[in-house]
């Protein structure tokens, strides 16, 4: 890098050039020249919520932490979620239409999450008395362990033969699983598919022998399985009678975790609806440690990955035992809405599942989220007020803050001029690019990443003037220290560079580390600060490596520079050195 | 501007030089008296936190829809701000949809509550009764929590990297001695200055944490360039770190007055010509802190460093070979005798000049002297160690001479 930038200054410097002008670019195509500003500088919107009957505060504190994560998951929205009079949980939100809505949607799902088993649903049809259309918008989930831990699984399915870290789940559309002989019959009983056993106590042959967990919940996971598949005669009448509503309205269930629950699974993709018929609940969503999404090594498409602990983990263990290589399924119930309804593809003892299917980054992820914090410990009342709220800091002081920051800056490049004469106008020049790549930067994060500037952020982009000044002002010093050990200009600029590159990085990492940090641990408002830090800083290495370094490298061509001119700033006398006898210059 | 600059090339080349390392008691004792005054500050008048750490009251003022105007909520602020009731100098006040404006207070009793009311009514013209609710804490304990926790994981990740870095854990307890040093100032003048404790602040101080990390990184780097080679440079360890803070100080001057410039015009701004913001919190504490940053970095972390440093066997040995060897450069005529009239000349053939007239009375007080030197290094110019054998002159000047090789390998280099 610093060979090259030596050697041909002008190139780096054209194709950083080319770079800014590519980011104004995309700036200019999102056509949006003012950042997004955030809660206290320009209002937004407050959403409140109120809860059901009397919680008691704990749990008001722990459905607030967990609407917080929800709304700030990504940190640079800067939501603020408080508890107010013992009831209500109140979330303001900058002001951002689109995003205001997406994050309506986001506080007012309830999401009581509960696990449920599927017993029919409208594309099995094995509970329709009349026709219906099979492969209609099949859920095409299946659920796996993770591939490091697939247990050896002689009977599992065409596409899982267990051969680690290649093993691509055979994407389970319900009736392409390892392919059973007859035709799915009505009768729930005799729906055997070649690998899986339904009898309990008949394990499939040649699989590993795990002795059977017999656990506090065993029994009733059995009582759900039995259910599971002869569901009683009432069930399958409501089931019968209930229709979905047309256009992926949420249905209105009453989500009860002890009695059975017919509900539907809106796909928006396709704009249909599946009904299913669904056990008592088998896992409840506070038995979920974790979830996320992601890409496992050695496949090309998205999963979700979950953990269940405590009680829930023997009964999945259980489940899964018996689901595999069957077809049927296992639903996802958040606020009695089904959200996913994969089939098993191997027994999962550990609790930790995949859940595979054509999921897409922004589903998969929404899946995650939706899991990870899904369950509320407090029930909320359907109505939600939302109203418009001005800012909280008033606009003469954001307006002042930022003059009084710029004036603040016009000093600092007057001092640099002063002090550094011909060097000082790369300072500026590098401030100016500086400040214009970060600026452009918001823009695009705005528009992208639904970044909204707040005070704090802009603190953390003022903090980055004295860090961005200071390393040029490094840079400088080392290259006259290298000319008062005697070297020529243009050697200086190199080697001064190779020292001043080291202690950049390394004063810059730990710059990097507390932005990171910042951005991991904190929430809301210091959020964003550590955002902001991180990004000027990197935007700082930037400038400096690409944009400083060259320039002063293209400038010490210049005999005005290079001759130690009296206004370059490099001159003898600056540098203090006239009184020493000159020891003839090269 | 030239004075200046002469001064940092002196200071450059060690010519004139402050002294950052030594005076170690004197030092210790000034930071310790600084840092137990903002400890007792801290505890003595207490820290005033904000109605986003302690929940408060909420007052929602109805007001027709033409009078529900960021203008009116700006003027409400004031004039509450204004009102210097206790406990509350820095109200929230937003508009709220068409029908109200909302002013948030931290926690009130009634008669305070009342005077707040009654500054509400005056200021803006309410169309029905204020309502007064409770509201909870949006920085409770989690968030406190997971900021500590960050904290902490973050110190411990610096210490590692520092350690990593300049191969040196002292140095990262040195960092760590002057990161504490900072963040309790910088505390102690918030305290002193009776600003209320908002998220803005706390922000503020964290960006502190790391930017009293870096600057002390930026400086430690010099000083492991100069301590890098004690042998060869001949000083001991504190000197060298004290050429290596002197050498970058003109670098601290400048960076400290780039940075608090604006900071500085911004906290000048909204504290003097505003009143209270949030604006202000954030700059008072990025202020302090970095001032404080960098005067810690220059005049406490080498300190700590070099009386670290100073216990290790290996420097200390280098230090007594430095100070020794810098003893004997001091007078290299030590050993001379100073000339009084009646000097017995040695070099006189004849003269009593075995033993210098030791036992003589006015004869000048000599040292005892080095032994001769060995008898090859008593010639003139270059000395010539002893061959170690018999050597032919080749004739080759130095260049490199042709050699018979095969001829398959001829032309192969």
């Amino acid at each position: 890098m610093a060979r090259s930038s030596a050697a041909r200054p002008g190139r780096t410097l054209v194709v950083f050039f080319v770079g800014v002008a590519i980011l104004f670019g995309l700036v200019a195509l999102a056509g949006n020249w003012k950042p997004a500003l955030g809660l206290d500088l320009e209002g937004g919107a407050r959403i409140t919520l109120t809860a059901e009957g009397d919680p008691d505060e704990e749990s008001l504190e722990e459905a607030r932490e967990i609407i917080d994560q929800r709304v700030n998951g990504t940190g640079v929205t800067e939501a603020d979620v408080t508890v107010q009079g013992g009831r209500f949980i109140v979330v303001e939100v900058p002001g951002d239409v689109e995003n205001r809505r997406q994050l309506e949607e986001t506080v007012k799902r309830q999401a009581q999450m509960r696990f449920r088993l599927v017993a029919c649903s409208d594309v099995d049809g094995r509970c329709a008395t009349g026709a219906t259309d099979p492969g209609l918008g099949v859920d095409p989930n299946t659920l796996t362990p993770p591939a490091s831990e697939a247990p050896q699984n002689p009977q599992g399915n065409k596409g899982n033969k267990g051969n680690k870290g290649n093993n691509r789940p055979a994407v389970g559309f319900a009736d392409e699983t390892p392919a059973p002989a007859e035709e799915p019959s009505d009768a729930p009983s005799e729906a055997p598919a070649e690998g899986g056993s339904e009898a309990p106590a008949d394990a499939p042959s040649g699989s590993p022998q795990v002795p059977a967990y017999d656990g506090p919940t065993s029994g009733q996971t059995e009582e759900l399985l039995a259910w599971q598949d002869a569901p009683d005669q009432a069930s399958i009448e409501a089931f019968n009678a209930f229709t979905c509503p047309e256009d992926g309205a949420p249905a209105m269930v009453n989500d009860d975790p002890d009695s059975p629950l017919v509900t539907c699974e809106y796909d928006p993709e396709t704009g249909q609806s599946i009904k299913y018929l669904l056990s008592p609940a088998a896992i409840e969503g506070t038995d979920l440690d974790s979830a996320s999404h992601g890409i496992p090594q050695g496949q090309a498409e998205w999963i979700v990955s979950l953990e269940i602990g405590g009680k829930g983990e023997d009964a999945f263990d259980t489940i899964s035992q018996r689901l595999t290589g069957s077809e049927k399924q296992f639903a996802i119930v958040l606020d009695g809405q089904v959200i996913s309804a994969p089939t098993m593809e191997s027994r999962i003892s550990n609790g930790q599942a995949q859940i595979s299917g054509n999921f897409t980054e922004a589903s998969a992820e929404s899946l995650a989220t939706s899991l990870k914090f899904g369950a509320l410990p407090i029930a909320f009342q359907p109505d939600v007020t939302v109203e418009d709220i001005g800012p909280s800091l008033a606009g003469d002081q954001l307006t002042a803050g930022l003059w009084a920051g710029a004036f603040g800056l016009g000093l600092v490049m007057l001092y640099c001029l002063l002090y550094y004469r011909g060097l000082g106008l790369v300072v500026v020049a590098s401030l100016a690019v500086a400040a214009a790549i970060t600026y452009a930067m918001v823009l695009l994060l705005s528009e992208t990443a639904g970044f909204t500037l707040t005070l704090p952020g802009i603190a953390g982009f003022i903090i980055a003037v004295g860090v961005t000044a200071d390393s040029f002002i490094i840079f400088f010093e080392r290259i006259r220290d290298e000319m008062r050990d005697g070297k020529s200009m243009r050697v200086a600029v190199e080697s001064g560079w190779r020292r001043a590159k080291v202690t950049r990085l390394a004063a810059n990492v730990v710059s990097l580390l507390s932005a990171a940090v910042l951005y991991i641990f904190a929430t809301g408002v210091v959020k964003g600060f550590g955002f902001a830090l991180g990004l000027s800083t990197l935007i700082d290495l930037a400038v400096l490596f690409w944009f400083t370094k060259p320039m002063v490298s293209w400038l010490a061509q210049f005999r005005f520079f290079n001759g130690g001119g009296r206004l370059s700033g490099l001159s003898e006398e600056t540098l203090g050195m006239e009184a020493v006898p000159a020891g003839g210059k090269a | 501007m030239g004075k200046f600059s002469r001064y940092g090339n002196e200071l450059y080349t060690g010519r004139r030089s402050i002294d950052f390392v030594g005076r170690r008691g004197l030092w210790y004792a000034v930071t310790l008296a600084v840092v137990a005054v903002a400890v007792a500050i801290i505890f003595l008048k207490g820290l005033n936190f904000g109605v986003e750490f302690t929940g408060g009251t909420q007052f929602r003022v109805p007001l027709a829809s033409a009078e529900v105007t960021q203008d009116n909520a700006d003027e409400l602020r004031d004039a509450i701000a204004d009102a210097e009731i206790e406990g509350v100098d820095n109200p929230n006040v937003t508009t709220e949809g068409t029908k109200a404006i909302v002013v948030e207070v931290g926690e009130l009793d009634a008669e305070r509550s009342d005077a707040v009311a009654a500054i509400i009514e005056d200021t803006v013209p309410a169309s029905g009764d204020l309502s007064l609710s409770e509201i909870g804490a949006s920085w409770g304990e989690e968030v406190a929590k997971r900021a500590l926790l960050g904290v902490g994981v973050f110190l411990i990740l610096v210490m590692l990297f520092i350690w990593a870095y300049f191969r040196e854990w002292k140095m990262s307890v040195a960092a760590l001695v002057a990161l504490a040093h900072d963040i309790v100032i910088t505390i102690g003048i918030y305290a002193l200055s009776g600003f209320p404790v908002t998220p803005s602040a706390v922000t503020g101080l964290l960006a502190i944490l790391g930017f009293s990390l870096y600057d002390t990184v930026v400086v430690f780097d010099k000083v492991r360039e100069n301590t890098h080679e004690l042998r060869k440079s001949g000083q001991t360890y504190a000197e060298a770190a004290n050429l290596a803070v002197n050498q970058t100080l003109v670098r601290s001057i400048n960076t400290g007055i780039v940075a608090l410039i604006p900071i500085g015009a911004i906290l000048y701004v909204s504290a003097v010509q505003l009143g209270a913001s949030s604006l202000q919190d954030l700059a008072l504490a990025q202020f302090v802190g970095m001032a404080v940053g960098i005067y810690s970095s220059v005049l406490l972390a080498p300190r700590v460093l070099v009386h670290l440093k100073g216990r290790e066997a290996s420097v200390q040995l280098a230090d007594k070979r430095a100070r020794s060897r810098a003893k004997a450069s001091a007078d290299r005529y030590a050993s001379v005798p100073a000339f009084t009239e009646d000097l017995p000349v040695h070099d006189e053939p004849g003269a009593a000049g075995a033993d210098l007239g030791d036992d003589e009375p006015g004869a000048p007080v000599s040292r005892p002297m080095a032994p001769p030197r060995a008898a090859e290094a008593s010639g003139r110019g270059r000395v010539v160690p002893a061959p170690k054998g018999a050597t032919r002159s080749s004739g080759a000047s130095g260049r490199e001479q042709p050699t018979r090789e095969t001829r398959s390998k001829r032309g192969k280099k």
